[in-house]
């Protein structure tokens, strides 16, 4: 694994872009530790926690070790001929789909597994939206002998029954969360109710780059695998040059957070795609949810409002801190999809590539063909992180195409 | 960390009795505990009947020192079953923070009334425009229950000046250090939380709470009460072995939900009144 650049401290007097957020967790004006008094310790403990692990090459070394022989890594990358010819720009696919479990989530809970064992933790909690995290975590869990609970929605366990009995043949338990809009904001609650009252032998597994500090730093970190990966593989590819974009799709937004760490300091210009339904970045305004500051889908009052889009990953009304930061610094672009442009880049890129991307990464494939040859310029090189596959989508997107032929 | 703390807690002027103004909502309380009596706190969910009000107004008639309202949060992070589904229902019927100060405000309660919510809310309406609505209403004390000391400052430049008292919150795990800053820049009292956990009724009332409660009043002369999971007269009265007061939320709130009217909170609210008062 390559050093990561700038961040191996917390406290710098000013958050930049890569680097660590401020002592109070804040990237720019976005983050920090808005939770009750009774979780402050937990995360002041897990911040020193993770802190140590990472400066120590043990845990390094550990972690790098089971990504390569349990978690599939490195993933490739594949130049995807047919579709640049199609588009006129050249299609660089990050291939996190071939992680084990299917999408970029190992990596995170392979790290966080790690990081509670190390801290004497035996119980890992998790919030799920699409059971991507959750099956994650389960996996985690499993392999390291430890306890785990999932919090997924009511709605999604319907919508994702497989997940659901995936996680129950790992050994987890999976808690339905019938309170509020049934998706995962409240998968993200009742895990932290959880985690009140659990603190002591347990780790909150989040599963984005969201939730109070440390979380959003962690994750990020550990999903930098993704960008160091890819900004070397681009250049072999490439003779030594940068991608022109690195484009990935944005719920909290842990694999755009992972990808974009990779190319901060290049000249590649970023782009995070968000579901039409979901775009914190897009339609939200400041507040203040799940122990963060961010952009934040909310009404007039200041209640949060409900995301709704095809894909149950997406479906979150704010968004990871470091993307609002990379957004009001400018450093990277935040655009949406709508969910019939996904649904047709879905199938697209099964029947061109043989590839078929999970829903959530089908939003960074509708962009780039909606975009190939005007935002994109002819001839231009993309980077898509294609975060998971799309096999936990195959009967929804069935029953959306019976629906609309 | 020592000076992180002690230049955080600098902006109040608590903790030090000389001299310092106490504060409409402290001041109430304190009279109260030095007549000899235990603080009993209610608190309920506006909006989450119609008759809301009456049941505030009855928890007064009860005997309430103070009572405390909830503001309700779609995604109240620090609450369990109970307070959820009173929030629910209070946005279900259209509850809003400006339609709740306006109710508080014709209610002309005579006992302070403590405002609970979450910090988006008042993010949403502005730390200035909250501070002055609050103030409007008659409020002389306000919780937020997801706005930890190190970011009380945007908020309490606007609510120290218009005399409206920042409850804190103390939990078993909070550290001694952190402990003696927050008594520090907590106002009108100090909210010790009970357990490790969110909102919601127990059978018991752990040995947590009263050795919390104990080390906290070491550590302040403000009002030291718990809260969080004070079910019943039994558990306010071992509660205040150690500490000034309670706070009961769910166990009342559930009673509100299941239809209890007005007379029933009374009794229930009276019954802990007379327990307190006989210790």
């Amino acid at each position: 694994m390559a050093e990561p650049r700038d961040s191996e401290t917390v406290g710098n007097a000013r958050s930049r872009p890569g680097g660590a957020p401020d002592a109070r967790g804040m990237f720019g004006s976005f983050g920090g530790r808005f939770v009750p008094e009774s979780l402050v310790a937990a995360c002041a403990t897990l911040e020193e926690a993770f802190l140590d692990a990472w400066a120590d090459e043990g845990y390094r070394g550990e972690l790098d070790s089971i990504l390569r022989s349990y978690g599939g890594r490195p993933t490739p990358v594949t130049d995807c001929e047919r579709v640049s010819d199609d588009l006129g720009v050249r299609v660089i696919l990050k291939r996190e789909d071939l992680a084990h479990t299917g999408s970029h989530k190992i990596n995170n809970v392979v790290g966080q597994a790690l990081l509670a064992k190390r801290m004497g933790k035996s119980r890992l909690i998790a919030e799920t939206g699409a059971g991507q995290h959750g099956v994650a975590t389960a996996t985690a869990a499993a392999m390291f002998g430890m306890d785990c609970t999932v919090y997924m929605g009511e709605i999604d366990t319907r919508r994702q029954e497989l997940n659901v009995f995936r996680m129950e043949l790992l050994g987890a338990q999976v808690c339905p969360v019938s309170s509020g809009s049934q998706t995962l904001k409240d998968a993200v609650n009742e895990a932290l109710r959880d985690w009140v009252a659990s603190v002591e032998g347990t780790h909150y597994c989040i599963g984005s780059v969201m939730g109070p500090h440390p979380f959003p730093f962690i994750v990020r970190q550990l999903q930098s695998v993704i960008g160091e990966e890819s900004r070397r593989q681009c250049r072999e590819l490439l003779e030594g040059k940068d991608p022109d974009f690195v484009v990935a799709c944005v719920g909290g937004g842990s694999n755009a957070a992972g990808t974009f760490a990779g190319f901060l300091d290049t000249s590649s210009r970023l782009i995070g795609v968000e579901a039409a339904g979901g775009a914190a970045l897009t339609s939200g305004m400041p507040g203040v949810l799940h122990g963060m500051k961010s952009q934040i889908l909310q009404d007039e009052f200041g209640q949060i409002l409900e995301a709704s889009s095809i894909s149950a990953g997406l479906d979150y009304p704010g968004v990871g801190p470091e993307h609002a930061y990379l957004a009001e610094i400018g450093r990277a672009d935040y655009v949406t999809a709508q969910d019939d442009e996904v649904l047709a880049a879905f199938e697209y890129l099964a029947k061109r590539e043989g590839i078929i991307p999970a829903l959530e990464s089908a939003h960074a494939v509708a962009w780039v063909i909606r975009e190939a040859g005007r935002l994109l310029p002819d001839g231009s090189t993309v980077l898509l992180t294609l975060s998971g596959r799309g096999d936990k989508d195959v009967a929804q997107v069935r029953d959306l195409m019976n629906a609309t032929r | 960390m020592k000076d992180e703390f002690d230049s955080l807690a600098g902006g109040s002027s608590s903790g030090d009795q000389g001299g310092r103004e106490l504060g409409e909502l402290e001041e109430s309380l304190r009279s109260r505990c030095s007549e000899g009596k235990k603080l009993l706190i209610p608190y309920v969910t506006a909006g989450m009947c119609a008759e809301w009000v009456e049941i505030v107004l009855a928890l007064e008639a009860g005997g309430a020192d103070a009572i405390e309202i909830g503001i309700p949060f779609s995604d109240p992070m620090m609450d369990g079953p109970v307070i959820q589904r009173a929030s629910a229902k209070a946005l279900l019927r259209g509850t809003t923070p400006v339609g709740v100060l306006g109710e508080l405000a014709r209610a002309s309660l005579s006992v302070p009334v403590v405002v609970m919510t979450y910090y988006n809310l008042v993010l949403h309406m502005g730390h200035y425009r909250m501070a002055h609505e609050l103030r409007a209403a008659g409020v002389s004390g306000v919780i937020i229950a997801d706005l930890p000391l190190e970011e009380l400052g945007p908020w309490s430049s606007e609510s120290d000046g218009l005399g409206i008292a920042t409850v804190l919150m103390v939990a078993p795990t909070t550290t001694p250090q952190r402990a003696a800053a927050i008594c520090k820049r907590s106002q009108g009292f100090v909210y010790c939380v009970s357990r490790m956990g969110v909102t919601g009724e127990q059978g018991t009332l752990g040995s947590a709470a009263a050795s919390l409660a104990k080390r906290i009043k070491g550590l302040t002369d403000m009002p030291v009460c718990i809260g969080i999971g004070v079910s019943s007269a039994k558990q306010a009265v071992e509660a205040c072995q150690e500490a000034d007061g309670v706070v009961v939320g769910s166990s009342l709130v559930r009673r509100v939900l299941e239809g209890e009217g007005t007379a029933g909170v009374e009794a229930f609210i009276g019954e802990m009144r007379r327990a307190l008062d006989s210790i």
